[in-house]
């Protein structure tokens, strides 16, 4: 099996793994949707879609209606629906950019992925390997410029449609999108200013952010810093990222772009079925990149806990429990476990989000980015500068 | 007289908005874990209030006789006018004919019924009720007509506080006219 796969050619290696990442990814996304529908519910008093069921699921005694009071069902019904509903297009649209829009939207969410990394193990050499498709060494600058082309999709959609609610939401989301990119940025740089120590070599892999916050607790010393995630030691940092994620993904309260209250569905407007669906699962596998990316950048991404890296866990399991642990497929899937638990539980803080803050006013979104997370970030990007060069220049 | 509302000058913890948010998101929490408020409607029914105005139903006495003389008072206080009565004599008192009534036919047009239940309440016999049906479908205008054995079958057997025609007759049989 091993040898069969080490036979083929790199390229053919490289497609079969991004396909099979794309291959989760995607009914991933389609789920997240139906989460959405679910916790919404949930939050608002109902119970939420439970009606679909397969007639031969239903003969199954108890986990039949189990799994269709989870609505489980509902996510084939939504799906097998989209594909197979009429298509309209609307006559006054560009046609050509119409088609492209959710296609460019789709690109930029898939493409990110390759170099986010979603776990890793520890090989023969006792050496921690990433779980990546492309272990660039730009990492995050990568997912910043891919991610920000997305923002074409909005603004072709808005365009193509050629009627003004369309063309309002794509002027939106290209206006919020620019203004939110930028603290983004400068949220992440106090970041990677700790992880590179002056004199060494520089990196921007996402990866070397999480082996620099698997350490252990080692005493009231400054190497103990390690083992605190980035979130800890840099509250501020990671909020204004945060914020700049809600934005950056379109999520409410910054809902600008689609702003079903007074855009009547923004960009999407003229679009209807799978061609909508894409908007939605790129819209959703952008969310799931940006807590992914946060997770990596601000809670230790694969480790457990605070001062318990993955190393040290697997460790104890493999010497208390079974040494079966320690094979490196195991490992592996116990850092996607832990690693897709937090970006999940990420995902569910957007939707407990969305159901608590009201949506801000176009003039208010502006006015907190430019005037307020800016300054911010700016600030906090100076105060570790300063810090850094206090402590670290000693060392 | 004008009255100035006065608005205070936000806090330092509102203008930072994240404590505001995080007080919102634990009430959120709150309502995730709270039961549900709704109700799975077509298997569950909600129970009906007494006193409901529902589908008007013609009612029999606790003797299974019919309880409506046609006086078409019902007809005449309808505000949409949806009742239409023909009236006609009792049936199983062919001696009667022209002395006591009962209606031939009674349609109530459920498409006009506005249930303000002004027909129980102007029945003398107290033969027309507003029963706890909430629901009527049909296909067509004319299922949405009931006639006068719908009705009935709407309606069944209400207890009866008076025995109005047991008291006539008691009466009569002692002497007494009225």
């Amino acid at each position: 099996m091993i040898e069969l796969w080490n036979s083929l050619h790199p390229l053919v290696q490289a497609v079969i793994k991004g396909l099979a990442v794309i291959g989760v990814m995607f009914p991933f996304g389609g789920a997240c949707s139906l989460v959405e529908r679910k916790v919404s519910a949930w939050m608002q008093g109902r119970p939420g879609p439970n009606r679909a069921i397969p007639f031969w699921f239903a003969w199954v005694p108890v986990l039949g209606p189990f799994l269709q009071k989870l609505g489980v069902f509902h996510l084939m019904a939504d799906g097998g629906k989209m594909f197979f509903k009429e298509d309209p297009v609307p006559g006054h649209v560009n046609k050509f950019y119409f088609y492209l829009a959710p296609v460019v939207g789709m690109i930029p969410a898939f493409t990110t992925l390759t170099v986010v990394p979603f776990g890793a193990y520890l090989d023969g050499a006792g050496k921690l390997v990433p779980l990546v498709l492309a272990n660039l060494d730009v990492g995050i600058l990568a997912v910043f410029a891919v991610s920000s082309l997305g923002v074409y999709s909005l603004i072709l959609a808005g365009w193509a449609s050629n009627s003004k609610y369309p063309f309002l939401g794509g002027i939106r989301a290209s206006a919020q999108l620019i203004s939110y990119e930028l603290s983004m940025t400068l949220a992440v740089l106090p970041v990677f200013l700790v992880v590179n120590p002056p004199g060494g070599s520089g990196t921007l892999s996402l990866f070397q952010v999480v082996e620099f916050q698997s350490g252990t607790w080692q005493g009231f010393t400054f190497a103990s810093l390690h083992g605190l995630w980035f979130g800890l030691t840099m509250p501020v940092a990671a909020v204004v990222f945060m914020v700049a994620l809600f934005a950056e993904t379109n999520r409410l309260p910054f809902d600008m772009a689609e702003g079903e209250a007074d855009l009547v569905g923004g960009f999407h407007t003229e679009y209807g079925s799978m061609k909508w669906g894409l908007f939605f699962v790129a819209e959703y596998s952008n969310m799931l990149i940006g807590s992914g990316v946060f997770v990596l950048l601000f809670l230790g991404g694969w480790n457990p806990l605070p001062f318990l890296p993955l190393a040290s866990v697997v460790g104890w399991l493999g010497s208390h429990l079974s040494p079966l642990f320690l094979h490196p497929i195991a490992m592996g899937l116990l850092s996607i476990g832990v690693f897709l638990g937090k970006a999940l539980f990420l995902i569910f803080v957007f939707m407990w989000v969305r159901w608590t803050v009201p949506r801000f006013r176009y003039d208010q979104v502006m006015k907190l980015g430019w005037q307020k997370l800016l300054p911010l970030a700016i600030g906090n990007l100076i105060l570790y500068a300063i810090l850094i060069a206090i402590f670290q220049a000693k060392n | 007289m004008a009255y100035v509302v006065e608005r205070k000058p936000l806090t330092l913890s509102e203008r930072m908005y994240i404590p505001q948010i995080l007080a919102g998101m634990r009430v959120t929490l709150k309502h995730l874990f709270a039961p549900n408020v709704t109700m799975q409607y077509p298997e569950e029914r909600p129970a009906i209030p007494t006193g409901y105005r529902g589908v008007p139903t013609l009612v029999k006495d606790p003797n299974g006789r019919e309880k409506c003389v046609s006086c078409q008072l019902c007809e005449f206080v309808c505000p949409p006018k949806a009742i239409r009565i023909t009236p006609g004599s009792v049936e199983d008192q062919p001696d009667r004919t022209h002395v006591e009534k009962g209606p031939q036919a009674f349609d109530i047009d459920m498409l006009r019924c506005i249930y303000c239940g002004l027909c129980q309440e102007v029945c003398p016999e107290e033969a027309i009720f507003l029963q706890n049906q909430y629901s009527m479908t049909g296909y067509t205008r004319a299922e949405m007509v009931n006639d006068k054995a719908r009705l009935y079958e709407l309606g069944g057997t209400l207890p009866d506080q008076h025995f109005k025609w047991d008291k006539k007759k008691d009466a009569a049989e002692h002497g007494n006219a009225h």
